[in-house]
C-alpha cells in the first residue's frame, strides 16, 4: 500500500525537476533568512542579559541558527540532485546518498517546527528568568561601589527609560527595597534613624522611586518622592494620577516585547518550513519516479512516484523493530518459553 | 591652438561613447543619492522643528532635492545622447543640442558645488536658530495647558534624555526661568509667596532642574532640587560633583549632531560634483570628436577631440563679442559684405582732382 501515489509522464517529470530547482534556490535564501533571524533574536536577548537570570530562552535562537545553516546544505544538495535527476547516466551515483539524506533533512525540518513551538512554549521560562533578574537588579541598584554590581543602577535606569516601565511588577517594588545607598544617608538625623528602626531588617525604605520612572509625557513636573502622600504635593492625588510615572512593570513590558519579536520570527519561520517541506516532498517524488525509469530502454515512459513504499504504520514499525529488539529482548524470549512450556502440557 | 587636444580612432570613439553611457547611468544613480540626502536632511530638521525658531534653514535640503532631480534628468539625457553617438547618423539628431547641453550642464555643476558649500555655511545660521528656539522651548516648558505649546515639555524632556544635555548652554539656564506651572504651586504657602516676591517679574524661580537633566551614569540617586545648596544634601558638593546632572548644553549637542550630518553630506556632494565634471569632460571630447568626424566626411577615420577650439583667452573674447553684439542688430556694420564697397576706380579719383586744382 503505497502512500500518496502519483503518475508522472516524462514531461511532468521535467517540469518537476525545473520547478524543484527554482524552489531549492528559494529555500536556500529562506534558510539564510532563518539564520539571520536567529542571530537577530540572539543579539536582542543578549542586550538585556543583565536583567535575565538564566539563558534557557537562548535555545530558541540557537536552534534557528543551526536549522538555517542545515537548510543551506539540504537545499544545495537538492539543487544538485534535481540537476542530475533527468540524466539517466548521472542519477545512479546519488542512489546510496538519498535515503540518509532524507532522514537528515526530515530531522532538521522538524527541528524548524520545534523552534517555533518552543518560542511560544518558553514564555513562562522567560518570565520567570526576568522576574528574578529584575528583582536582583532593583536590589543591587544602590551598590554602585561594589565590583560586579556597579553597573546595575545604570542598566536599570536606562531600561526603565527606554521601555517606559517602572519596577518589576509595578512601581511599588521600589518601596520594598532600599535603593538609596547608606553612603548618601545622614545617620545623625532623626528622620533617617526613625525610618531604619521602623522595619525589621534595618533598611531605609521610602515611598519614592528613582528619576528613571518619570514619564516625560506628564503635564506636571515629576513627583518621585512621597508618592502615596497626597498632602505632600499641591493639587495631587496619587490614585487618579496616571501620567506622573510609568505605570507598567518592566517584567510585563519586556515579556511583551520579546513575545512580539518571537511571534513575528515564528510566522516567518513557519513559511520557511512550508517551503522546505515542499522541497523535500518534490525531491522524494522526483527520486521515486526516476528510479522507476532506471534500467528501462525507453526513458520517456510514464512512471509512478510515491512518498512511502509501505503505509506510514508499516514504515514506522520497520524502523522501530530493530530498536525494540534491543530494548526488549526478554519479552521475545519469554514468549518462546511460554510456548515451549505450553506444549508439553498439551 | 586647441586646448587639451586628443586624437581618437574609430574604436576609441566607440569605446568612449559606451563608457560615457555607463557613466551617465551611474550619474543618474548619484542624482538619486543627492535626492535621498535632501530627503534625509529634511526629515532630520523636521524632527526637531519645535526647537528651531523658524524655517529659514529649509533652503539647504530643498536645494539638495531640486539639484538631485535635475541631475537625474540631465544625466538621463546625457546617457541617451552618448548611446546614440556611436552611430554618426544618429548623432546628427543630437548635433545641435549637444553644445547647449554641455554648457547647461557645466553651469549646473556649479549648483551642485554651491549645494556642498551651503552645507558648510549653515552652521552659523543654525547656532542662532537653535539658541532662540531652545530659549523659547524652555520658557514654554510649563505651558502644558496652552494649545500649541502643550507638547514642548515632552519634546524638551526627550531631547535632554536622548542627547544627554541640560538647558541651553548649561543646567543653570533652568534657574532663570519658571518651569513649574502656577497650577501646581500652592500660592497660599509662605515659601512660594517669598520666592515669587523675591524677583521683579513675579516668577517662581528656584535652583532646581527637571528630571530629564539627571545623569544616568551617576553613582548616587539624582539631586534635582536645591542643586547649588550643599547643606541640603548629605555628602554633596555641587562644585566637585560632575556626574549628577548632564554637563553639556543642548544647543551645543544639537549643533554637533547637525554639523556631523552636514559634513558627511557635503563630502558626498563634493565627490558627486567631481564625478559630474569628469563625465562632462568626456561628453565634450566625444562631441568635438564627432563634429570633426562629420567635417572630415569619412566615418571610419581618426578625428580630434578637444576641450576648447582656441585658447581660453580667444574663446572668452569671441563669446564676449557675441554678447556685446547681441544688442546691435540694426546698427550699420563696416565689416558687413552686403553693404556697397567702393571700387578701385572710384578710390583713385579724389587724388587727381586735388592735383588739378593745385
Amino acid at each position: 500500500m503505497v502512500l500518496m501515489k502519483m503518475k508522472f509522464p516524462a514531461e511532468k517529470r521535467v517540469r518537476l525537476a525545473q520547478g524543484l530547482w527554482l524552489l531549492s534556490w528559494t529555500a536556500t535564501m529562506a534558510g539564510a533568512l532563518t539564520f539571520c533571524l536567529g542571530c537577530l533574536l540572539k543579539t536582542e536577548l543578549r542586550r538585556r542579559a543583565e536583567v535575565m537570570d538564566n539563558t534557557e530562552i537562548h535555545c530558541v535562537p540557537h536552534t534557528l541558527m543551526v536549522v538555517g545553516i542545515a537548510s543551506l546544505g539540504i537545499n544545495y544538495f537538492a539543487g544538485r540532485i534535481c540537476q542530475d535527476a533527468l540524466d539517466p547516466g548521472r542519477f545512479p551515483r546519488w542512489k546510496g546518498f538519498l535515503n540518509p539524506y532524507f532522514k537528515v533533512s526530515l530531522f532538521f525540518t522538524s527541528l524548524m517546527l520545534l523552534a517555533v513551538i518552543m518560542s511560544y512554549a518558553m514564555k513562562g521560562s522567560l518570565e520567570a528568568s526576568l522576574k528574578i533578574g529584575l528583582k536582583n537588579g532593583i536590589r543591587f541598584y544602590k551598590d554602585t561601589d561594589t565590583p560586579g554590581r556597579c553597573f546595575q543602577k545604570q542598566t536599570i535606569d536606562r531600561l526603565q527609560m527606554e521601555f517606559q516601565c517602572c519596577g518589576n511588577t509595578d512601581f511599588r517594588d521600589w518601596f520594598e527595597v532600599q535603593w538609596i545607598s547608606n553612603r548618601y544617608l545622614d545617620f545623625s538625623t532623626k528622620e533617617v534613624k526613625d525610618r531604619i528602626k521602623s522595619n525589621v531588617d534595618g533598611r531605609y525604605l521610602v515611598d519614592s522611586v528613582p528619576f528613571s520612572c518619570c514619564n516625560p509625557s506628564s503635564p506636571r513636573p515629576c513627583i518621585q518622592d512621597q508618592l502615596t502622600n497626597n498632602s505632600a504635593h499641591y493639587n495631587y492625588e496619587h490614585q487618579t494620577e496616571e501620567l506622573n510615572i510609568f505605570v507598567h512593570g518592566c517584567r510585563e513590558t519586556l515579556v511583551k516585547y520579546y513575545m512580539g519579536l518571537m511571534n513575528t520570527i515564528g510566522a516567518v519561520v513557519l513559511s520557511v518550513f512550508l517551503v522546505q517541506g515542499s522541497v523535500l516532498v518534490s525531491l522524494r517524488y522526483l527520486q521515486t519516479s526516476m528510479e522507476a525509469v532506471a534500467g528501462q530502454e525507453n526513458a520517456e515512459i510514464e512512471t509512478e512516484g510515491y512518498l512511502l513504499e509501505k503505509s506510514v504504520k508499516e514504515t514506522v514499525m520497520e524502523y522501530l523493530d530493530p530498536v525494540l529488539k534491543i530494548i526488549m529482548p526478554n519479552q521475545v524470549a519469554s514468549s518462546d518459553e511460554g510456548a515451549e512450556a505450553g506444549n508439553p502440557a498439551s | 591652438m586647441a586646448v587639451l587636444k586628443v586624437t581618437f580612432t574609430k574604436a576609441e570613439r566607440d569605446k568612449l561613447a559606451h563608457v560615457l553611457w555607463v557613466l551617465n547611468w551611474i550619474s543618474v544613480v548619484s542624482g538619486v543619492i543627492l535626492f535621498g540626502l535632501g530627503v534625509f536632511l529634511k526629515v532630520e530638521i523636521q524632527k526637531r522643528q519645535e526647537l528651531m525658531s523658524n524655517h529659514e534653514i529649509d533652503y539647504v535640503p530643498h536645494m539638495l532635492l531640486t539639484t538631485g532631480i535635475v541631475a537625474c534628468c540631465i544625466n538621463f539625457l546625457g546617457g541617451k545622447i552618448c548611446y546614440d553617438c556611436v552611430d554618426t547618423t544618429k548623432f546628427l539628431r543630437w548635433k545641435l543640442v549637444m553644445l547647449p547641453y554641455i554648457v547647461c550642464t557645466f553651469f549646473f555643476t556649479f549648483c551642485i558645488l554651491v549645494g556642498a558649500l551651503m552645507c558648510y555655511t549653515m552652521h552659523n545660521k543654525l547656532d542662532e536658530l537653535l539658541y532662540i528656539g531652545l530659549r523659547n522651548a524652555m520658557r514654554y516648558y510649563k505651558d502644558t495647558d496652552t494649545p500649541g505649546r502643550c507638547y514642548l515639555k515632552g519634546t524638551v524632556d526627550m531631547l535632554q534624555i536622548h542627547f544627554q544635555c541640560c538647558g541651553n548652554a548649561g543646567y543653570r539656564d533652568w534657574f532663570h526661568i519658571q518651569w513649574i506651572s502656577n497650577r501646581y504651586l500652592n500660592m497660599s504657602s509662605s515659601e512660594v509667596m517669598d520666592r515669587v516676591r523675591s524677583n521683579v517679574d513675579g516668577k517662581y524661580l528656584m535652583d532646581g532642574v527637571p528630571f530629564s537633566c539627571c545623569n544616568t551614569y551617576s553613582p548616587r540617586p539624582c539631586i534635582q532640587h536645591q542643586v547649588t545648596n550643599n547643606s541640603a544634601h548629605f555628602n554633596y558638593d555641587h562644585q566637585t560633583d560632575q556626574r549628577n546632572l548632564w554637563k553639556g548644553g543642548c544647543r551645543q549637542a544639537l549643533l554637533d549632531h547637525y554639523t556631523s550630518i552636514m559634513q558627511s553630506i557635503s563630502l558626498i556632494v563634493f565627490l558627486i560634483w567631481l564625478f559630474e565634471l569628469l563625465v562632462l569632460t568626456g561628453v565634450r571630447y566625444l562631441q568635438t570628436a564627432m563634429e570633426n568626424l562629420l567635417r572630415q566626411g569619412d566615418p571610419d577615420s581618426e578625428s580630434d577631440g578637444w576641450i576648447l577650439e582656441n585658447s581660453l583667452a580667444e574663446t572668452a573674447r569671441y563669446n564676449f563679442n557675441i554678447i556685446k553684439n547681441l544688442g546691435k542688430c540694426y546698427q550699420v556694420d563696416d565689416d558687413d559684405p552686403n553693404i556697397n564697397i567702393p571700387t578701385i576706380a572710384q578710390q583713385e579719383v579724389p587724388p587727381r582732382q586735388i592735383l588739378l586744382e593745385k
